[in-house]
Protein backbone atom coordinates (compact mmCIF):
# COMPACT_ATOMS: atom_id res chain seq x y z
CA UNK A 1 0.00 0.00 0.00
CA UNK A 2 1.69 3.57 -0.95
CA UNK A 3 0.51 6.64 0.55
CA UNK A 4 1.28 10.16 0.65
CA UNK A 5 4.51 12.28 2.42
CA UNK A 6 3.27 13.58 5.20
CA UNK A 7 5.08 16.59 7.15
CA UNK A 8 5.02 15.32 10.69
CA UNK A 9 4.60 11.36 11.74
CA UNK A 10 3.84 11.07 15.51
CA UNK A 11 4.04 7.54 16.84
CA UNK A 12 2.06 7.52 20.33
CA UNK A 13 -0.74 8.83 21.48
CA UNK A 14 -0.07 9.94 25.24
CA UNK A 15 0.21 13.50 26.39
CA UNK A 16 2.92 14.22 24.86
CA UNK A 17 1.73 12.52 20.80
CA UNK A 18 -1.59 14.28 21.44
CA UNK A 19 0.54 17.77 22.11
CA UNK A 20 2.90 17.45 19.63
CA UNK A 21 -0.16 16.59 17.57
CA UNK A 22 -2.56 19.74 18.60
CA UNK A 23 0.76 21.76 18.20
CA UNK A 24 1.56 20.81 14.70
CA UNK A 25 -2.08 20.66 13.25
CA UNK A 26 -2.63 24.30 14.21
CA UNK A 27 0.77 24.41 12.45
CA UNK A 28 -1.23 23.51 9.50
CA UNK A 29 1.05 20.38 9.00
CA UNK A 30 -1.58 17.94 8.76
CA UNK A 31 0.08 15.71 11.28
CA UNK A 32 -0.71 11.63 11.18
CA UNK A 33 -1.13 9.97 14.33
CA UNK A 34 -0.16 6.24 15.02
CA UNK A 35 -2.02 5.70 18.64
CA UNK A 36 -0.20 2.36 18.95
CA UNK A 37 -1.38 -0.79 21.34
CA UNK A 38 -1.42 1.44 24.69
CA UNK A 39 -3.27 4.09 23.18
CA UNK A 40 -3.73 7.41 24.68
CA UNK A 41 -1.19 5.97 27.31
CA UNK A 42 -0.29 5.47 31.07
CA UNK A 43 -3.08 8.02 32.08
CA UNK A 44 -6.12 5.41 30.70
CA UNK A 45 -5.22 2.58 33.75
CA UNK A 46 -5.43 5.51 36.32
CA UNK A 47 -8.76 7.13 37.87
CA UNK A 48 -8.28 10.71 39.48
CA UNK A 49 -4.97 12.98 37.88
CA UNK A 50 -5.24 15.71 40.55
CA UNK A 51 -1.99 17.18 39.47
CA UNK A 52 -2.79 18.58 35.79
CA UNK A 53 -2.88 22.11 35.64
CA UNK A 54 -6.43 23.47 35.09
CA UNK A 55 -8.73 21.26 36.94
CA UNK A 56 -8.92 22.19 40.49
CA UNK A 57 -10.96 19.05 41.17
CA UNK A 58 -9.29 16.93 38.99
CA UNK A 59 -9.80 14.90 36.22
CA UNK A 60 -10.27 11.06 35.15
CA UNK A 61 -7.16 9.93 33.39
CA UNK A 62 -9.40 8.38 30.53
CA UNK A 63 -11.64 11.90 30.58
CA UNK A 64 -8.45 13.90 30.14
CA UNK A 65 -7.16 12.03 27.31
CA UNK A 66 -10.31 11.82 25.68
CA UNK A 67 -10.49 15.91 25.84
CA UNK A 68 -6.65 15.90 24.08
CA UNK A 69 -7.73 13.52 21.78
CA UNK A 70 -10.90 15.51 20.84
CA UNK A 71 -8.69 18.93 20.81
CA UNK A 72 -5.79 17.52 18.63
CA UNK A 73 -8.64 16.45 16.02
CA UNK A 74 -10.84 19.63 16.25
CA UNK A 75 -7.81 20.96 14.48
CA UNK A 76 -7.65 18.91 12.11
CA UNK A 77 -5.05 15.94 13.35
CA UNK A 78 -5.80 12.48 11.71
CA UNK A 79 -5.10 10.27 13.99
CA UNK A 80 -5.31 6.05 13.68
CA UNK A 81 -5.34 3.30 15.38
CA UNK A 82 -2.61 0.89 14.70
CA UNK A 83 0.45 -0.92 15.57
CA UNK A 84 4.06 0.30 14.54
CA UNK A 85 5.75 -2.50 13.70
CA UNK A 86 9.03 -1.37 11.94
CA UNK A 87 11.10 1.99 11.17
CA UNK A 88 13.29 3.48 8.53
CA UNK A 89 15.29 6.10 9.73
CA UNK A 90 18.54 5.19 7.56
CA UNK A 91 16.65 7.07 4.01
CA UNK A 92 14.61 9.97 3.69
CA UNK A 93 11.88 10.33 3.63
CA UNK A 94 11.37 8.29 6.79
CA UNK A 95 9.37 5.32 6.35
CA UNK A 96 7.03 4.05 9.14
CA UNK A 97 5.52 0.51 8.96
CA UNK A 98 2.27 -0.59 10.83
CA UNK A 99 0.81 -4.16 10.15
CA UNK A 100 -1.88 -2.30 7.94
CA UNK A 101 0.33 -0.19 6.08
CA UNK A 102 3.48 2.06 5.09
CA UNK A 103 3.81 5.74 5.68
CA UNK A 104 6.67 8.68 3.84
CA UNK A 105 7.44 11.37 6.43
CA UNK A 106 9.54 14.09 6.71
CA UNK A 107 9.80 14.13 10.29
CA UNK A 108 9.04 11.92 13.13
CA UNK A 109 7.95 12.60 16.87
CA UNK A 110 8.77 9.40 18.65
CA UNK A 111 6.58 9.85 21.70
CA UNK A 112 5.94 6.29 22.64
CA UNK A 113 6.32 5.82 26.28
CA UNK A 114 6.73 3.76 29.05
CA UNK A 115 5.09 0.70 30.09
CA UNK A 116 5.27 -1.11 33.27
CA UNK A 117 7.50 -3.48 34.09
CA UNK A 118 7.96 -6.16 35.61
CA UNK A 119 9.81 -8.50 38.19
CA UNK A 120 10.69 -11.24 35.94
CA UNK A 121 9.85 -14.45 37.50
CA UNK A 122 8.85 -17.40 35.65
CA UNK A 123 6.02 -17.81 38.00
CA UNK A 124 5.04 -14.26 37.34
CA UNK A 125 4.55 -14.16 33.81
CA UNK A 126 3.09 -17.77 34.28
CA UNK A 127 0.26 -16.50 36.52
CA UNK A 128 -0.69 -13.00 34.46
CA UNK A 129 -4.24 -12.68 34.08
CA UNK A 130 -4.73 -15.00 37.12
CA UNK A 131 -3.57 -12.75 39.38
CA UNK A 132 -0.80 -11.08 38.81
CA UNK A 133 -1.58 -7.56 37.18
CA UNK A 134 -0.12 -4.35 36.42
CA UNK A 135 -3.00 -2.37 36.34
CA UNK A 136 -5.23 -1.82 39.06
CA UNK A 137 -7.88 -0.07 37.88
CA UNK A 138 -8.51 -3.29 35.39
CA UNK A 139 -8.36 -5.85 37.61
CA UNK A 140 -8.90 -4.70 41.34
CA UNK A 141 -12.88 -5.76 40.33
CA UNK A 142 -11.99 -9.51 40.91
CA UNK A 143 -10.38 -9.51 44.59
CA UNK A 144 -12.98 -8.28 46.37
CA UNK A 145 -13.06 -9.02 50.06
CA UNK A 146 -9.34 -11.06 49.07
CA UNK A 147 -6.35 -9.89 50.29
CA UNK A 148 -3.36 -8.76 47.67
CA UNK A 149 -0.02 -7.27 47.50
CA UNK A 150 1.29 -4.13 45.39
CA UNK A 151 5.21 -4.81 45.03
CA UNK A 152 6.83 -1.13 44.61
CA UNK A 153 7.46 1.65 46.87
CA UNK A 154 7.14 5.25 43.92
CA UNK A 155 3.85 7.05 43.65
CA UNK A 156 1.86 4.88 40.98
CA UNK A 157 2.54 1.99 43.87
CA UNK A 158 0.89 4.07 46.79
CA UNK A 159 -2.31 5.18 44.34
CA UNK A 160 -2.59 1.07 43.70
CA UNK A 161 -2.49 0.65 47.02
CA UNK A 162 -4.95 3.09 48.37
CA UNK A 163 -7.28 2.32 45.20
CA UNK A 164 -7.32 -1.36 46.06
CA UNK A 165 -8.59 -0.93 49.43
CA UNK A 166 -11.84 -0.53 47.86
CA UNK A 167 -11.87 -3.86 47.11
CA UNK A 168 -9.45 -5.96 48.88
CA UNK A 169 -10.02 -6.99 52.48
CA UNK A 170 -6.06 -5.74 52.80
CA UNK A 171 -3.58 -4.43 50.91
CA UNK A 172 0.51 -5.56 51.98
CA UNK A 173 2.71 -3.06 49.94
CA UNK A 174 5.93 -5.05 49.67
CA UNK A 175 9.26 -3.18 48.94
CA UNK A 176 13.01 -3.29 48.58
CA UNK A 177 14.23 -0.64 50.68
CA UNK A 178 12.83 0.82 53.67
CA UNK A 179 12.23 4.06 52.59
CA UNK A 180 9.34 5.33 50.07
CA UNK A 181 9.86 7.07 46.54
CA UNK A 182 6.73 8.00 46.46
CA UNK A 183 5.69 12.02 47.12
CA UNK A 184 4.64 13.10 50.55
CA UNK A 185 1.39 13.24 49.78
CA UNK A 186 0.81 10.04 48.39
CA UNK A 187 3.03 8.31 51.30
CA UNK A 188 0.54 10.00 53.75
CA UNK A 189 -2.70 8.66 52.28
CA UNK A 190 -0.98 5.39 52.12
CA UNK A 191 -0.22 5.42 55.81
CA UNK A 192 -3.22 6.73 56.83
CA UNK A 193 -5.13 3.89 55.61
CA UNK A 194 -5.93 1.42 57.79
CA UNK A 195 -6.19 -1.42 55.05
CA UNK A 196 -2.66 -1.38 54.27
CA UNK A 197 0.60 -2.81 56.13
CA UNK A 198 4.30 -3.05 54.73
CA UNK A 199 7.02 -5.33 53.96
CA UNK A 200 10.55 -3.17 53.82
CA UNK A 201 13.69 -4.62 52.58
CA UNK A 202 11.66 -7.15 50.93
CA UNK A 203 12.23 -8.99 47.56
CA UNK A 204 9.70 -11.06 46.06
CA UNK A 205 11.26 -14.40 45.52
CA UNK A 206 8.73 -15.97 43.53
CA UNK A 207 4.85 -16.18 43.71
CA UNK A 208 2.90 -19.15 43.74
CA UNK A 209 1.14 -21.10 42.95
CA UNK A 210 1.87 -21.17 38.72
CA UNK A 211 0.88 -25.23 38.98
CA UNK A 212 -2.75 -24.42 40.32
CA UNK A 213 -2.71 -21.40 37.65
CA UNK A 214 -3.58 -19.34 40.14
CA UNK A 215 -2.59 -16.50 43.30
CA UNK A 216 -2.27 -18.04 46.47
CA UNK A 217 0.75 -16.78 48.28
CA UNK A 218 3.86 -15.20 47.90
CA UNK A 219 7.69 -16.06 48.92
CA UNK A 220 9.25 -12.80 50.23
CA UNK A 221 12.85 -12.42 51.31
CA UNK A 222 14.02 -9.90 53.64
CA UNK A 223 17.54 -8.12 52.23
CA UNK A 224 19.00 -7.52 55.25
CA UNK A 225 18.34 -11.17 57.16
CA UNK A 226 17.51 -12.81 54.44
CA UNK A 227 15.01 -14.71 56.28
CA UNK A 228 12.50 -16.13 54.00
CA UNK A 229 8.62 -15.85 54.71
CA UNK A 230 5.52 -16.48 52.80
CA UNK A 231 2.17 -14.58 52.61
CA UNK A 232 -1.30 -15.41 51.57
CA UNK A 233 -2.58 -13.56 49.00
CA UNK A 234 -5.01 -13.86 46.41
CA UNK A 235 -3.29 -11.10 43.86
CA UNK A 236 0.19 -9.45 43.11
CA UNK A 237 -0.02 -5.82 41.53
CA UNK A 238 3.61 -5.16 40.17
CA UNK A 239 4.22 -1.28 40.10
CA UNK A 240 8.15 -1.42 40.35
CA UNK A 241 8.77 1.04 37.01
CA UNK A 242 8.72 1.64 33.63
CA UNK A 243 11.24 0.81 30.44
CA UNK A 244 10.93 2.75 27.58
CA UNK A 245 9.48 1.69 24.36
CA UNK A 246 11.98 1.85 21.98
CA UNK A 247 12.71 -1.28 20.74
CA UNK A 248 11.51 -0.29 17.51
CA UNK A 249 14.48 2.33 16.91
CA UNK A 250 16.91 -0.10 18.44
CA UNK A 251 20.55 0.84 16.22
CA UNK A 252 18.96 3.90 14.47
CA UNK A 253 19.16 6.45 17.12
CA UNK A 254 21.02 7.58 20.63
CA UNK A 255 19.78 5.63 23.41
CA UNK A 256 21.31 5.80 26.78
CA UNK A 257 22.09 2.51 29.02
CA UNK A 258 18.73 2.17 30.12
CA UNK A 259 17.17 2.66 26.62
CA UNK A 260 16.06 5.87 26.86
CA UNK A 261 16.25 7.94 23.40
CA UNK A 262 19.08 10.97 24.29
CA UNK A 263 17.62 14.43 23.51
CA UNK A 264 19.26 17.60 23.22
CA UNK A 265 18.87 21.15 21.89
CA UNK A 266 15.28 20.55 23.19
CA UNK A 267 13.82 17.46 21.63
CA UNK A 268 16.36 16.64 18.39
CA UNK A 269 17.47 12.96 18.47
CA UNK A 270 20.34 11.72 16.94
CA UNK A 271 19.19 11.60 13.60
CA UNK A 272 17.96 14.96 12.16
CA UNK A 273 14.10 15.62 11.57
CA UNK A 274 13.41 13.07 14.14
CA UNK A 275 12.48 14.16 17.81
CA UNK A 276 11.38 12.32 20.73
CA UNK A 277 9.54 14.03 23.91
CA UNK A 278 7.36 12.24 26.51
CA UNK A 279 8.25 9.14 28.78
CA UNK A 280 10.41 7.52 25.89
CA UNK A 281 13.07 9.89 26.56
CA UNK A 282 12.56 10.98 30.47
CA UNK A 283 13.36 8.73 33.04
CA UNK A 284 13.34 11.60 35.49
CA UNK A 285 10.15 13.79 35.93
CA UNK A 286 7.42 11.52 33.72
CA UNK A 287 4.81 13.51 34.47
CA UNK A 288 1.53 13.81 32.51
CA UNK A 289 2.09 17.59 32.09
CA UNK A 290 6.27 17.22 31.09
CA UNK A 291 5.00 14.66 28.60
CA UNK A 292 2.42 17.33 27.24
CA UNK A 293 5.23 20.10 27.53
CA UNK A 294 7.76 18.19 25.52
CA UNK A 295 5.24 16.81 23.06
CA UNK A 296 5.00 20.75 22.99
CA UNK A 297 8.41 21.74 22.68
CA UNK A 298 8.77 18.39 19.78
CA UNK A 299 6.24 19.86 17.61
CA UNK A 300 7.90 23.64 17.09
CA UNK A 301 11.25 22.08 16.49
CA UNK A 302 10.03 19.72 13.71
CA UNK A 303 8.05 22.88 12.64
CA UNK A 304 11.67 25.04 12.81
CA UNK A 305 13.49 22.03 11.50
CA UNK A 306 10.57 21.74 8.12
CA UNK A 307 10.97 25.42 7.57
CA UNK A 308 14.78 24.97 6.91
CA UNK A 309 14.48 21.97 4.97
CA UNK A 310 15.41 21.85 1.19
CA UNK A 311 12.48 20.81 -0.50
CA UNK A 312 14.54 17.70 -2.42
CA UNK A 313 15.85 16.53 1.04
CA UNK A 314 12.12 15.53 1.96
CA UNK A 315 11.06 14.07 -1.38
CA UNK A 316 14.62 11.84 -2.42
CA UNK A 317 15.55 8.67 -1.08
CA UNK A 318 19.14 10.06 -0.20
CA UNK A 319 20.94 7.29 1.71
CA UNK A 320 22.12 9.17 5.19
CA UNK B 1 -20.46 -1.27 11.89
CA UNK B 2 -18.76 -4.79 12.21
CA UNK B 3 -19.89 -4.68 15.95
CA UNK B 4 -23.13 -6.38 15.11
CA UNK B 5 -21.54 -9.50 14.07
CA UNK B 6 -20.33 -9.71 17.85
CA UNK B 7 -22.62 -11.76 20.31
CA UNK B 8 -23.58 -11.04 23.48
CA UNK B 9 -22.57 -14.21 25.66
CA UNK B 10 -23.87 -14.61 29.29
CA UNK B 11 -23.49 -17.07 32.12
CA UNK B 12 -26.98 -18.42 30.60
CA UNK B 13 -25.78 -19.00 26.58
CA UNK B 14 -22.13 -19.72 27.40
CA UNK B 15 -22.51 -23.35 27.67
CA UNK B 16 -24.47 -23.79 24.40
CA UNK B 17 -22.39 -21.09 22.67
CA UNK B 18 -18.79 -22.79 22.98
CA UNK B 19 -20.41 -26.23 22.10
CA UNK B 20 -21.83 -24.58 19.41
CA UNK B 21 -19.96 -26.72 16.47
CA UNK B 22 -17.83 -23.37 15.55
CA UNK B 23 -14.74 -22.33 17.24
CA UNK B 24 -15.61 -19.38 19.98
CA UNK B 25 -13.59 -16.25 20.32
CA UNK B 26 -14.76 -14.53 23.97
CA UNK B 27 -13.80 -11.10 24.72
CA UNK B 28 -14.13 -11.22 29.24
CA UNK B 29 -14.42 -7.09 29.25
CA UNK B 30 -15.89 -4.11 31.37
CA UNK B 31 -17.26 -0.63 30.95
CA UNK B 32 -14.65 0.31 33.79
CA UNK B 33 -11.97 -0.94 32.14
CA UNK B 34 -10.01 1.63 29.99
CA UNK B 35 -7.70 -1.31 27.99
CA UNK B 36 -10.79 -3.41 27.02
CA UNK B 37 -12.26 -0.55 25.51
CA UNK B 38 -8.90 -0.20 23.44
CA UNK B 39 -9.31 -3.54 22.60
CA UNK B 40 -13.09 -3.60 21.71
CA UNK B 41 -12.36 -2.59 17.98
CA UNK B 42 -9.94 -4.93 17.52
CA UNK B 43 -12.38 -8.09 18.13
CA UNK B 44 -14.93 -5.97 16.40
CA UNK B 45 -12.77 -6.27 13.18
CA UNK B 46 -12.03 -10.04 13.84
CA UNK B 47 -15.95 -10.99 14.01
CA UNK B 48 -16.31 -9.11 10.48
CA UNK B 49 -13.27 -10.34 8.90
CA UNK B 50 -13.52 -14.47 10.81
CA UNK B 51 -17.45 -14.22 9.27
CA UNK B 52 -18.85 -17.22 9.22
CA UNK B 53 -15.82 -19.10 10.76
CA UNK B 54 -15.80 -17.82 14.03
CA UNK B 55 -18.13 -17.00 16.56
CA UNK B 56 -17.12 -13.95 18.10
CA UNK B 57 -18.65 -12.88 21.16
CA UNK B 58 -17.96 -10.50 24.35
CA UNK B 59 -18.86 -11.34 28.14
CA UNK B 60 -19.42 -8.71 30.38
CA UNK B 61 -17.77 -9.72 33.99
CA UNK B 62 -20.02 -7.33 35.94
CA UNK B 63 -23.27 -8.93 34.63
CA UNK B 64 -21.56 -12.42 34.25
CA UNK B 65 -19.62 -13.34 37.74
CA UNK B 66 -19.67 -17.12 36.89
CA UNK B 67 -18.21 -18.02 33.75
CA UNK B 68 -14.90 -15.92 34.53
CA UNK B 69 -14.39 -17.46 37.65
CA UNK B 70 -15.01 -21.29 36.18
CA UNK B 71 -11.39 -20.16 33.91
CA UNK B 72 -10.10 -18.30 36.83
CA UNK B 73 -10.01 -15.04 35.16
CA UNK B 74 -8.54 -12.00 37.27
CA UNK B 75 -7.24 -9.65 34.60
CA UNK B 76 -9.23 -7.96 31.71
CA UNK B 77 -8.97 -8.15 29.03
CA UNK B 78 -8.65 -11.58 28.65
CA UNK B 79 -10.10 -13.36 25.54
CA UNK B 80 -10.59 -17.43 24.99
CA UNK B 81 -10.45 -19.34 22.11
CA UNK B 82 -12.79 -21.98 22.61
CA UNK B 83 -12.24 -25.07 20.25
CA UNK B 84 -15.03 -28.56 20.53
CA UNK B 85 -15.96 -26.68 24.01
CA UNK B 86 -11.96 -26.81 25.48
CA UNK B 87 -9.96 -23.25 25.90
CA UNK B 88 -6.82 -23.49 22.84
CA UNK B 89 -5.78 -20.39 23.08
CA UNK B 90 -5.67 -17.30 25.93
CA UNK B 91 -4.67 -14.20 25.34
CA UNK B 92 -4.25 -11.57 28.30
CA UNK B 93 -3.92 -8.13 28.35
CA UNK B 94 -3.99 -5.84 25.02
CA UNK B 95 -2.95 -7.48 21.73
CA UNK B 96 -2.24 -6.57 18.34
CA UNK B 97 -4.67 -7.56 15.53
CA UNK B 98 -1.97 -9.70 13.36
CA UNK B 99 -0.80 -11.53 16.45
CA UNK B 100 -4.52 -12.36 17.30
CA UNK B 101 -4.84 -13.35 13.70
CA UNK B 102 -1.82 -15.68 14.04
CA UNK B 103 -3.81 -17.66 16.64
CA UNK B 104 -7.19 -18.07 15.90
CA UNK B 105 -5.18 -18.74 12.09
CA UNK B 106 -3.66 -22.28 13.97
CA UNK B 107 -6.71 -23.19 14.94
CA UNK B 108 -9.08 -22.66 12.04
CA UNK B 109 -8.58 -23.96 8.55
Amino acid sequence: MTSTLRNVLIVGSGPAGLTAALYTARANLKPLVIEGLEAGGQLMLTTLVENFPGHRDGIMGPDLMGEMRAQAEHFGAEIIRGYVTAVDLMARPYTVTTSEAEYKCRTLIIATGASGRLLGLPSERALIGHGVSTCATCDGYFFRGKPIAVVGGGDSAMEEAVFLTRFASHVTVVHRRDTLRASKIMQDKAFANEKISFEWNAEVEEIKDSGKGEVTAMVLRNSLTNERKEIRVDGVFVAIGHTPNTRLFAGQIEMDAGGYIVTQSGTRTSVPGVFACGDVQDHVYRQAITAAGSGCMAAIDAEKYLEGLPQHLGEAHVTA
Amino acid sequence: MASDKVQTITDANFDSTINGGKPVLVDFWAEWCGPCKRLAPTVDELAADYDGKVVVGKMNVDDNPNTPSKFSIRGIPTLLLFKGGQVVEQVVGLTDKSSLKGLIDKHVA
